[in-house]
């Protein structure tokens, strides 16, 4: 048994140590929201925050994560300021990776309210989406940041 | 907002007479209205499927055929319909559409999603659907009153009487309005009373997708469900020699070894237990019929193609004798090699075969296909099977193949459970039926005032049809392949082009070798505009003349793609000089009804060759727009997978299978790659045109021209690496 807690809820797994915690999240935990991409680290699709920060669930065992705190898209915040500039920008097109994109996204932001453009660039790097929203990702990052400002919800 | 509803649950409603549902019967002649209601009694047979259904809770159900893959199909359907239905948008309810007839795209009769033909094919039978219902409302709102129905005017979901200050709702009127017959004369409204259509309407599939709640078909979660990967061969026509059954079945979790169509499925409790028993199950293999193939024998054979005889698709004057006569003689050929469709959801389906009936959850683009697939392989009825569309990772082409419900029907039909088949991302890009590769020459003569007098063109390609419809190869000519040298399906004619080609002679040769290609996003006008569009500068070059004014002496005829070129010309500063350090080019293609140029400002370093591609500016014009966001939003993620496969993708080839495996060595463009995107919108009144794959084609070539502008260098091989790219710098 392998313990740790998702979004905010314990939970307990009776897996092998190396299994990778996305298959754990979707197929023993039925949390779909984090996406099988590519299996090795080079898409972001996966993403999601162990102790607040961005990893990439596939590359990661369940066992590295024993006793950690996991959040998923699924308990980012309904109103966390990411979400809501996603959907002001209409980021997403086929909206498969953006649960990834948006994870990292809420961890950039997280690590400095106002990152600059290279630091956006080389973080937004390591995430592909086929769809081509990067142009928009910009845009909702923007617009995140603005969010932010204000006083939005945080994570 | 969106769910799947099988189609007996929402007849069942309608049937029940609780409300009015307008249906469609679709015929060769076109799209017939119906009302549900009407043939309730009495037609045992009858099988309408409902487009929507309004009911006295005062909720419209919307419908929606095609498969949603971030195009916004989902909000752009309804918008037409409830835009002449005058719907309140707040009161529809939008679902995904079974499988059915009546749901077939008219452009092509089959429930699909590609070509770029949902909002082309569904915009006509969506108004009309809409202005009946709304004029049945009216009349039965006019009726209950007993004043004219002149004096009734249809208004957000509600009937008004001004005269007399009554109104009732569309959910009070719909029993009455079901009683009524389809009227046979419709009145569709004009452009400036459109309330929806034109404007900008936020996507109704964003908010779950942005949750993590949406459910594409890797989501698919359906009770008692097992696990399935497919062991596959490595290498074309391989067969298994060797396997450890044993090894794999005592791997925790998994449950059955079964041989598929296209492999041996290892069936478990869990996708990673599935994984692991595959590599337990270790399969040998035979060498395959192509043992020997790589990388370089591939390309070889292309090139090799246009040394065989062809067949020839066009012979219009004399290109051999015209070209002995010319002034000028210009001869180029151009490589291009195959791409993977490599969509961010990887392929998989849900199938659950039983005596009875068989259920199928897929990300598809293909209903019918899916349809037709699983009752081959269960040998059930129509109505046995089930198609679940879920939302799509992606289509780009690759979802309306039927492998992936071949794995899963195979899968389930042997184990009796549902199964889930997952790809892996590597057998995602293996055995993806590419984008074929091309090889192809053109030798043009020009006159004295350097007007073209003849084009002759040999195309060597892989053929798309031999590995979807074979029957579909006339007389020895693959149309796919050449889609985009000529135009069609718009002109149904070989000898038509966007431009006017003088003394043209095309001939293609077709390639023998084994792997598959399929339609990839714009299907070949990609590569096939590459070359044309490459070829026109450098014939304009050989000219001395400006491209554009070449392009235009060539499209005299051809307003709307003179008027995209203009508007490119314009807006990305054709005939100024660029930034500094910067070159620019100019392409236009037409495909899919709709017209697209671009402008492509780009820097090259000559040293190590890398190109960076700071701006791409587009004009088109598709027609009349439904919801200009997405609209938007699919010119720009159009120009970017386009650029990724300009400027990175080539699918490797080694030990006669694919070398490419994932991500880290078939690479996609990222963020800081992608360039700064202009687009304009050219206000047309002509017929509507596609959208999702028209802005695809005119990107390389643009590209690829304004690598030229800047350095001199004419790369002719796909993709703009710094390889390539060197390569035709050193040539120079």
């Amino acid at each position: 048994m392998i313990a740790f807690s998702v979004n905010g809820k314990k939970v307990q797994v009776d897996v092998d140590d190396d299994v990778p915690l996305l298959w754990v999240l979707r197929d023993h935990l039925k949390l779909t929201g984090t996406k099988y991409g590519c299996g090795v680290g080079e898409c972001g699709s996966c993403t999601v925050h162990v102790d607040g920060k961005a990893v990439r669930s596939c590359g990661t065992t369940v066992a590295q994560v024993r006793g950690k705190k996991i959040t998923t898209i699924e308990g980012l915040p309904a109103r966390h300021p990411v979400k809501l500039a996603w959907i002001e920008e209409q980021v997403v097109q086929c909206g498969y990776c953006q649960p990834g994109v948006i994870m990292q996204v809420a961890s950039l932001l997280a690590e400095g309210p106002k990152p600059d453009p290279e630091k956006v660039i080389s973080a937004m790097d390591d995430i592909i989406c086929r769809c081509g929203t990067y142009p928009r990702m910009k845009k909702g990052i923007r617009k995140a940041v603005q969010l932010m400002g204000k006083g939005g919800a945080k994570s | 907002m969106s769910h799947t509803i099988s189609r007996r649950t929402f007849l069942k409603g309608s049937l029940a007479a609780t409300g009015l549902t307008i249906t469609v019967s679709v015929t060769p002649f076109g799209t017939t209205l119906l009302n549900a209601a009407e043939h309730k009694l009495g037609e045992a047979s009858f099988k309408p499927n409902a487009w929507f259904e309004i009911t006295p809770d005062n909720r419209i159900t919307v419908a929606v055929s095609s498969s949603e893959m971030g195009q916004g199909i989902r909000t752009a359907l309804p918008m037409i319909l409830a835009d002449e239905l005058e719907a309140d948008w707040k009161q529809l309810r939008i679902v995904q559409a079974p499988v059915g007839d009546a749901y077939k795209n008219p452009v092509m009769n089959s429930q699909i999603t590609v070509g770029s033909i949902s909002v082309r094919g569904y915009y006509e039978p969506m108004r009309k659907a809409g202005a009946a219902g709304r004029m049945m409302l009216v009349k039965a709102a006019a009726e209950t009153w007993k004043v004219p129905e002149a004096e009734c005017t249809a208004v957000l979901g509600t009937v008004r009487h001004e005269k007399s200050k009554r109104s009732l709702t569309y959910g009070q009127l719909c029993k009455a309005a079901a009683k009524l017959e389809v009227p046979k004369d419709l009145v569709l409204k004009t452009e400036s009373q459109f309330r929806y259509i034109g404007k900008n309407m936020p996507r109704v599939d964003i908010p779950d997708k942005v949750a993590g709640k949406a459910v594409f078909g890797l989501d698919v979660e359906v009770p008692d469900m097992l696990y399935c990967v497919i062991a596959r061969p490595p290498a074309y026509g391989a067969k298994p020699v060797s396997q450890d059954d044993r090894a794999a079945e005592a791997v925790k979790g998994v449950r059955k070894i079964v041989a598929t169509p296209n492999g041996i499925a290892v069936i478990a409790d869990s996708t990673v237990a599935a994984w692991k028993g595959r590599d337990a199950l270790n399969v040998k293999w035979d060498k395959g019929s192509h043992p020997d193939m790589d990388t370089a024998s591939v390309e070889k054979s292309y090139f090799d193609g246009l040394n065989k005889q062809g067949v020839v698709v066009v012979n219009n004057g004399d290109a051999k004798k015209t070209l002995e006569e010319a002034a000028k003689k210009v001869q180029a050929t151009y490589f291009v090699p195959f791409v993977a469709h490599a969509t961010m959801e990887p392929m998989n389906c849900t199938a659950h075969v039983q005596s009875d009936r068989c259920d199928i959850w897929a990300s598809t683009q293909g209903q019918t296909m899916t349809h037709g697939t699983a009752m081959k392989l269960t040998g059930l009825p129509p109505e046995k099977v089930f198609v679940h569309t879920t939302l799509l990772g992606c289509g780009m082409g690759r979802r309306a193949r039927p492998d992936f419900v071949i794995d899963a029907v195979s899968a389930s039909k042997a184990v009796g459970k549902p199964v889930k088949v997952v790809w892996s991302r590597d057998e995602d890009i293996r055995y993806d039926p590419f984008r074929s590769a091309t090889c192809q020459q053109i030798e043009a003569g020009l006159n004295g005032q350097g007007q073209l007098t003849a084009w002759s063109h040999k195309v060597s390609c892989g053929s798309i049809l031999r590995f979807s419809n074979p029957a579909g190869i006339k007389n020895g000519i693959d149309i796919y392949s050449l889609w985009g040298i000529f135009d069609w399906p718009t002109t149904p004619v070989f000898n038509h082009t966007t431009y006017e080609l003088p003394n043209w002679h095309l001939e293609q040769v077709l390639s023998d070798l084994p792997i598959p290609v399929s339609p990839w996003r714009s299907v070949q006008n990609a590569p096939n505009a590459f070359v044309m569009e490459c070829f026109m500068d450098e014939l304009a070059k050989a000219a001395g003349k400006d491209p554009v004014a070449f392009r235009m002496d060539l499209l005299k005829n051809n307003m709307r793609a003179r008027r995209v070129l203009e508007t490119v010309a314009e807006k990305g500063g054709w005939g100024k000089p660029p930034p500094q350090g910067q070159g620019r080019g100019i392409s236009q293609h037409s495909c899919f009804g709709s017209y697209v140029a671009q402008v492509a400002d780009v820097s090259v370093d000559e040293k190590d060759g890398k190109l960076k591609v700071h701006k791409i500016t587009v004009a088109i014009d598709c027609g009349p727009i439904v919801n200009p966001g997405p609209l938007v939003a699919q010119v720009e993620g159009g120009v970017i997978m386009a650029l990724s496969a300009a400027t990175k993708e080539k699918i490797e080839f080694a030990n006669g299978g694919v070398k490419s495996s994932n991500f880290s060595d078939y690479r996609l463009l990222r963020m800081s790659e992608a360039p700064e995107i202009e687009v304009h919108i050219v206000k047309s009144t002509e017929k509507i045109g596609g959208v999702g794959e028209p802005p695809v084609p005119p990107v390389a070539p643009a590209v690829a021209n304004a690598i030229f502008n800047l350095t001199g260098a004419r790369v002719r091989r796909l993709p703009l690496s710094p390889q390539n790219i060197l390569a035709a710098l050193q040539n120079k």
